[in-house]
């Protein structure tokens, strides 16, 4: 088999094809992806895949398209399974016939999510199996053994990896050969109509399942139980690299419990290994969910083994484990000597806090909104996107920011809490169709009074530059009808209006008339995303026998191209996109486009 | 641990093409059948912020990242990310620099000289290789090839070849840029070569 270097996320894309998937769908999630683009980019053939609206969407679409025995991926991040949470309950009653394992990527630290939610968890809740894979290389295989599983007992499986194996590359051995399965076509069944009585008689049958499948999870190969010493360590995920590791740089030894399936617990399996021990240090992510396992079944078993981790201060209880943690943890566990490397004494280094990028156009809609509601009681409601960074200073426009599509209805809450404050709900265009419409809808019909306000990029920014319904083109590359967002606001019945935020006049003009009116209204911010979408002009200069040093462009802005030096503003020229949102502001008309650019006058 | 293993720790800037350069080392280590793997802490580097990318060749190493103080070589693409990144430092590890400061946005000026003379200073560097990013661009025409430059002159400690370089380069840059790759990884490799393998801890 030929041998790739290969990102944790397209080893699972590669296993997903070699398994015989012939739909996949998803929403775009860090750390998650690279799954779906690594699927559409090598368009293996007969494989049909999407971004959906949001996961919810994509979620169904899978579970129809395998009730029709297609064999179907599900991608997303961890906070994506909340919003596929609704049918993904329900589907695990109803069941599936053609394979289907939706993989959700949860992301310790967090690095780039809003909660430490565990998916192992989520996975007991909803009665899931739960595959856990701890490198690229075992991914690209445990991914085939998730469809097994599935189609085998006619349930969805979850399948977690976290950030630090999805956006890993490692070495991976890719099969040429790919299952070929054919959907065996839907069949019209009562089994497909989930009724009180149905689910009833399903739990039952769940959870006999569930505890076959622990039994028989007890003897998968790559739950396993290796090594040597009275004092045991139970792992999970990544983890089991981190231990192996932590025990080479100690030159120690002890007995490992390497958890794949969280959920069914392998309990034969771990009784074994717990009868063998004297204690357990559970090394594991997020929530204890293998401490809490070990803890029961000692329990139930009445096993008189130790059981440490994060309930017993252990480990810590938050945020991402590490070699180093692990080593210094390790060696206080097993009693082996072991000096920490020395941290360098660092002289005063430079801070580099995210921001929005130089020309970037929410700058310049935040900055519109600002300046129109100068001095008046607002409450500016934000979303998750690129745009969440306008809550830093210097624009400071960003006040609330839930969950995705959260801040058109939470501004409608502060509008009814606070009649008198005028509440703005700042959105992406594609945070807009993943789950923005229904809060447009709701302020129509409740006659909350709120100023919407869509930020029209024309991509999805953040994650890296996915296609949304509002562009005119799909993931597989083809053209699509580009849905209007003014059209769709316009039908809801809210009158909007469309400005290029670019043009500061207009923009803030708008903001104030929007600002004077009530009901539920919209403006609507469009101009491409300067990064991955727009065509940068060139770059500004400032006419230093001009500027008198005032500094404005800089206090205001926040523009990562602009700085003050020598008590004059400059504009970096390797950075400046010309967007010319600088040249509106300043007072002494010393920031120009070149003369060469065009015809017109400076902006 | 990875006693039969190389770790290299690379810490630039969003938009530096530290990602590029780890890709370029695994694939020249992969070529001569060697395990590599690589990680990147990216964040929202994409605007303006660190970016480091661990690379691990050698069967020893599991964890995709570098743990502190395991790293043989850190390649810094500006002067004070590579001081930000010294604590992933082996105790008598190499570090190859660029001399050239990346400003934050926002105005938090920094003087680059001043963190090249705290890492003349430090006591854990068997050799530091400063690489002059004004004589990559008369070079090469830009700046843009600095990261292939900082391969290059690190490439004595980490037995590259240029002939592997251009083979690994191959692939990954447009043909129209191999011109100026190929003189930044000399003007790279001129500047690593006036120290001895012993400094470079070969």
């Amino acid at each position: 088999m030929p041998m790739r270097l290969l990102m944790g996320n397209e080893a699972i894309a590669l296993g997903a094809v070699a398994a015989g998937i012939s739909i996949a769908a998803g929403y775009p999630g860090t750390p998650s992806t690279e799954v779906l683009e690594t699927i559409a980019r090598e368009r293996p053939d007969g494989v049909y895949v999407e971004w959906s609206v949001n996961e919810k969407a994509a979620l169904e679409l899978c579970a129809g398209a395998s009730y029709s025995g297609a064999r179907t991926l599900v991608t997303m991040k961890q906070v994506g399974l909340n919003v596929a949470s609704d049918p993904i309950m329900s589907l695990a009653y109803i069941g599936v016939k053609g394979g289907m394992v939706v993989l959700v990527a949860d992301d310790p630290g967090p690095i780039s999510s809003q909660t430490e939610q565990d998916t192992r968890a989520f996975a007991r809740y909803s009665k899931l199996p739960v595959f856990d894979p701890s490198s690229p290389e075992e991914a690209y295989a445990m991914i085939g053994d998730a469809f097994a599983l599935s189609e085998r007992y006619g349930t969805p499986v979850l399948f977690r990896p976290t950030t630090r194996l999805c956006h890993a590359t490692a070495p991976v051995e890719v099969s040429d050969r790919r299952e070929r399965t054919t959907a065996a076509g839907f069949e019209k069944d009562p089994r497909w109509v989930i009724f009180p009585r149905l689910s009833n008689r399903a739990h039952a049958a769940i959870e006999a399942r569930n505890a076959k499948l622990s039994d028989e999870l007890s003897d998968y190969r790559l739950n396993a139980a290796e090594g040597r010493g009275e004092l045991g360590i139970a792992v999970s995920g990544i983890n089991y690299a981190y231990v192996t590791e932590a025990l080479g740089i100690l030159g120690a030894s002890a007995r490992v419990l390497k958890i794949a399936t969280p959920f069914p617990f392998p309990y034969r399996l771990a009784e074994g290994f717990l009868r063998g021990v004297s204690s357990v240090l559970a090394v594991e992510e997020l929530d204890p969910v293998i401490e809490r396992e070990l803890v029961y079944l000692c329990g139930r078993r009445e096993l008189g083994v130790r059981i440490l981790g994060k309930e017993t201060g252990d480990m810590p209880p938050a945020g991402e484990n590490t070699v180093e943690n692990i080593t210094a943890r390790l060696a206080e566990y097993l009693g082996v000597p072991y000096t920490a490397p020395v941290e360098p004494i660092l002289p005063r280094l430079p801070a580099r806090p995210p921001t929005l990028c130089a020309g970037c156009p929410h700058r310049a809609s935040f900055y519109a909104v600002k300046r129109a509601m100068r001095g008046k009681k607002t409450v500016f409601c934000g979303d998750i996107g690129c745009y969440t960074l306008g809550n830093a200073l210097p624009l400071d426009m960003v006040d609330t920011c839930l969950c995705m599509g959260a801040g058109i209805m939470t501004a409608q809450g502060i509008f009814r809490a606070e009649p008198d404050r005028t509440a703005f709900a700042f959105v992406g265009d594609s945070t807009f169709f993943a789950s923005g419409i229904t809060g447009a809808v709701n302020a129509v019909y409740n006659k909350n009074d709120i100023v919407l306000v869509v930020l029209d990029n024309g991509v999805t920014a953040m994650t890296g530059g996915q296609t949304h319904p509002g562009i005119g083109e799909t993931l597989m590359g083809g053209t699509a009808p580009a849905l209007s967002i003014p059209n769709i606001l316009e039908a809801l019945g809210m009158k909007t209006r469309v400005v290029n935020p670019l043009d500061l006049r207009a923009a803030e003009a708008a903001a104030r008339e929007a600002a004077g009116e009530t009901g539920a209204r919209a403006i609507v911010f469009k101009s491409p995303c300067v990064n991955l979408r727009g065509a940068k002009s060139a770059a500004l200069s400032v006419d230093g026998g001009k500027c008198y040093g005032c500094g404005l462009c800089v206090s205001e802005l926040g523009c990562p191209a602009l700085k003050m030096s020598g008590g004059k503003a400059s504009a970096d020229a390797g950075m400046c996109s010309g967007c010319g949102l600088c040249a509106a502001v300043c007072a002494a008309g010393a920031i120009t486009r070149p003369a060469a650019a065009s015809g017109e006058d400076a902006v | 641990m990875s006693a039969s293993g190389t770790n290299i720790l690379l810490a630039g800037v969003g938009g530096q093409g530290v990602v590029l350069a780890s890709k370029i080392l695994a694939r020249c280590a992969a070529a001569r059948g060697e395990q590599a793997r690589t990680s990147e802490t990216i964040g929202m580097a994409q605007r303006g912020g660190s970016v480091t990318s661990h690379v691990r060749l050698g069967e020893c190493a599991r964890a995709p990242l570098i743990p502190r103080g395991g790293a043989d070589v850190i390649i810094g693409f500006e002067p004070a990310e590579t001081a930000r990144s010294l604590g992933f430092l082996k105790p008598g590890g190499a570090v190859i620099v660029s001399d050239r400061g990346v400003y934050p946005s926002g105005g938090d000026e920094y003087d680059p000289e001043e963190i090249l003379g705290f890492l003349r200073a430090y006591g854990g560097i068997s050799a530091l290789v400063v690489v002059s990013a004004d004589a990559v661009r008369r070079a090469a025409g830009s700046y843009k090839p600095l990261n292939v430059a900082l391969l290059g002159a690190a490439a004595g400690r980490l037995g590259i070849s240029e002939e592997e370089a251009v083979a690994a380069l191959r692939g990954i840059v447009s043909s129209r840029l191999a011109e100026a790759n190929l003189e930044a990884w000399r003007a790279g490799a001129a500047a690593g070569e006036k120290y001895t393998r012993k400094e470079m801890g070969i």
